[in-house]
């Protein structure tokens, strides 16, 4: 089932293109779509919901063509979500107020506008500060208000636009969170969009990325992880060994495996299963401690940068790593 | 439905499933008390005209501070006391000395307390449009069912009739208080009927004029100062040139001038169509020229459209 298809889609204004001929088609679940500032994700967004007429090509949400007249775009409006970039919120009502007049908007019956409200302000994590002024809210509550709008009338589809736009760290990672459940728990499709690669990876089904209104790149993320599945290790040094790292390292070498080392972190690619276990027994073997072993992924962002300039990264920081490992005095982390 | 029971009462249903499905999909998909903590919406989307009706209702509601903080209720409140407060005391002399008709024209009532709607008209423009713009929230409409036409409408619609609310009421009050003093019923309800439509028309042009220039200055404080500004520079240098006028023994021209401002147009309408006697800044009143309410007619309509065409380009823009 293709929940937004565009085809051939372009967005000309008169001193840029923001959208140059963009084919994509979006499946239910958790799409990430990825650009840096400027690379046409909110004028795509804009499209998808009729507000602005594409220059030229084809677009569809839910099966409707968002071209196809103004009964056809309430129709589309009605079942999709938009939580904007911007602050969008009025400071001088509180939560529940201005969430049930969004409702209504959208065609809600009062009472049905006022029970939704209740439960959207619930589920995204909003309980006795929803009576209070909107101004006096943290980023992070403002950010969740702006997502209980945007699914206040159950839509099938939500676009949100850098939903995690000026959150710290662990508000980042509550918002994230949040996302995934829109659509793991209420079965609501996900469109959204970010400039940090990174932060998708985790939530997003499905990654889209596009540059100066280009399509660079669609997968699946379980595409990314398959091949860039990656085990960090970190081991203390003993008495026996020194340097339990330098150690480790020409261990597993041994053992045939591909390691890179940044300080006292080991990446070793984790090519299947049994990596896990040859780890774990080298570790053993040689009596170190173990402080942590966890999976990392690499950054979509290097994956990308891969495709077009070799290995960049992994390069450089495998040569800083032999340095490190043949002169282990030089390691700034030696103790 | 006793499924549905456990979620309205019991907020901790609710909680569960959002963390369970981190540890595994399928308990959720097996245990009833699961399904429930997100609730689909299966009841009637009742579209565009509703959401429309339901802006009308909420932007005319927030023009007299229903719905909004007990501060931004008490501006609007004062100037409708004012506006009823002169009524009343007029039709209490009019039924307490036995006069034997009102001491002024329904028509003049408007034109009189002229200040007042210029006050809320300059106070609850902004509310009505400038808040939207400012903070951004335009976008949250348009991503909705509700188009820029429905936008416009309802809040155009609203304010003008927040305006009729205000200039109608102490027509009423007069109206009721003549009947009661027992004035003669013919003369009496043609005198309201005409003053309604002048005050109707009024609405329109006024709420036009005032949102036109809200929807320019997204500062609130600005609004209510342009707004200000426009009613009452034109007033007062309209004044100025008709008294000049009348000086000049150049009657024809206080008509003409009066063209040049909101309350002019609508004082010529009246005069000329509705059996109002004019009330320009001449010492006596001047009858316009039937041309010259005529003009005034054609300009406060298309002033009219003209508002109405601005804010929808207007919002064009903001919606983006």
């Amino acid at each position: 089932m293709t929940v937004i298809a565009t085809e051939n889609l372009s967005k000309r204004f008169p001193r840029v293109t923001a959208l140059d001929g963009l084919t994509l088609d979006i499946g239910p679940g958790v799409t990430g779509l990825v650009g840096a500032n400027g690379a046409g994700k909110s004028t795509l967004i804009k499209i998808l919901l009729g507000l602005s007429p594409a220059s030229e090509g084809s677009a569809s949400v839910l099966g409707l063509d968002v071209a196809a007249g103004s009964a056809t775009a309430a129709a589309i409006r009605e079942r999709v979500g938009y939580m904007p970039e911007h602050d969008c919120l009025p400071p001088d009502v509180s939560a529940t107020e201005f969430v049930v007049h969004m409702a209504r908007m959208s065609g809600l019956p009062a009472t049905a506008a006022r029970e939704r409200t209740a439960d959207t302000l619930r589920h995204v994590g909003l309980y006795e500060e929803r009576y209070r002024p909107i101004g006096g809210y943290s980023t992070g509550m403002k950010q969740r208000v702006k997502l209980a709008q945007a699914l206040v009338h159950d839509p099938q589809l939500v676009f949100l636009d850098e939903p995690t736009n000026g959150l710290d760290p662990v508000g980042r990672d509550d918002m994230l969170g949040l996302i995934r459940r829109v659509h793991t728990d209420f079965g609501i499709s996900v469109l959204v969009t970010s400039h940090l690669l990174g932060e998708l990876e985790r939530t997003s089904d499905h990654v889209v990325v596009i540059d100066g209104g280009r399509l660079l790149r669609s997968s699946s993320t379980s595409d990314f992880t398959q091949t860039t599945a990656t085990l960090a290790v970190e081991v203390t040094d003993t008495d026996a060994h020194p340097d339990g790292t330098a150690t480790l390292r020409k261990t597993l070498a041994g053992a045939g495996l591909e390691i890179t080392a940044d300080g006292r972190l080991l990446y070793v690619d984790a090519a299947d299963e049994d990596t896990y276990d040859v780890v774990r027994d080298a570790v053993a073997g040689l009596g170190l401690g173990l402080v942590r072993m966890e999976q990392r992924r690499h950054r979509i962002a290097e994956i990308f940068r891969d495709d077009d300039t070799h290995h960049p990264t992994n390069a450089a920081s495998g040569d800083t790593a032999s340095t490190t490992a043949a002169d282990p005095a030089g390691s700034p982390h030696a103790h | 439905m006793p499924t549905d029971a456990p979620a309205t009462g019991d907020p901790a249903p609710g909680t569960s499933p959002g963390t369970d499905p981190a540890t595994g999909a399928p308990p959720a998909a097996t245990d009833v008390i699961h399904d429930i903590g997100y609730r689909h919406y299966d009841g009637p989307r009742l579209g565009r005209g509703y959401a429309r009706r339901s802006l009308f209702t909420q932007s005319l509601r927030a023009a007299y501070g229903l719905g909004r903080s007990a501060k931004s209720k008490v501006p609007p409140a004062l100037l409708f006391g004012i506006m009823s407060l002169v009524a009343l005391i007029i039709v209490a002399v009019a039924v307490g000395t036995n006069l034997d008709e009102l001491p002024l024209e329904y028509t003049d009532y408007a034109i009189f307390l002229q200040p007042v709607i210029f006050l809320f008209i300059a106070a609850q423009a902004p509310v009505a449009v400038s808040r939207d713009l400012r903070f951004r929230t335009v976008p949250l409409y348009f991503s909705r069912p509700v188009e820029r036409v429905d936008y416009v409408l309802a809040k155009y619609a609203a304010m003008a009739s927040a305006l009729f609310i205000l200039t109608a009421t102490p027509l009423l009050i007069l109206y009721v208080g003549a009947l009661l003093a027992k004035l003669d019923f013919t003369d009496q309800t043609k005198g309201v009927a005409q003053a309604l439509v002048s005050v109707a028309l009024l609405s329109l042009l006024f709420a036009g004029i005032g949102l036109a220039i809200a929807a320019l200055t997204p500062r609130r404080g600005f609004g209510v100062a342009a707004v200000i500004a426009a009613f009452t520079v034109p007033f007062g240098a309209v004044g100025a040139l008709q008294g000049i006028a009348w000086e000049q023994d150049n009657l024809d021209a206080i008509g003409w001038f009066a063209l040049f401002s909101p309350v002019g147009l609508i004082d010529n309408v009246q005069s000329t169509f509705l059996g109002a006697t004019p009330a320009s800044a001449a010492p006596e009143p001047v009858d316009p020229s039937t041309a010259a309410g005529t003009a005034a007619l054609l300009i406060a309509l298309a002033v009219i459209a003209g508002c109405y065409l601005f804010l929808l380009r207007r919002y064009r823009k903001a919606g983006l």
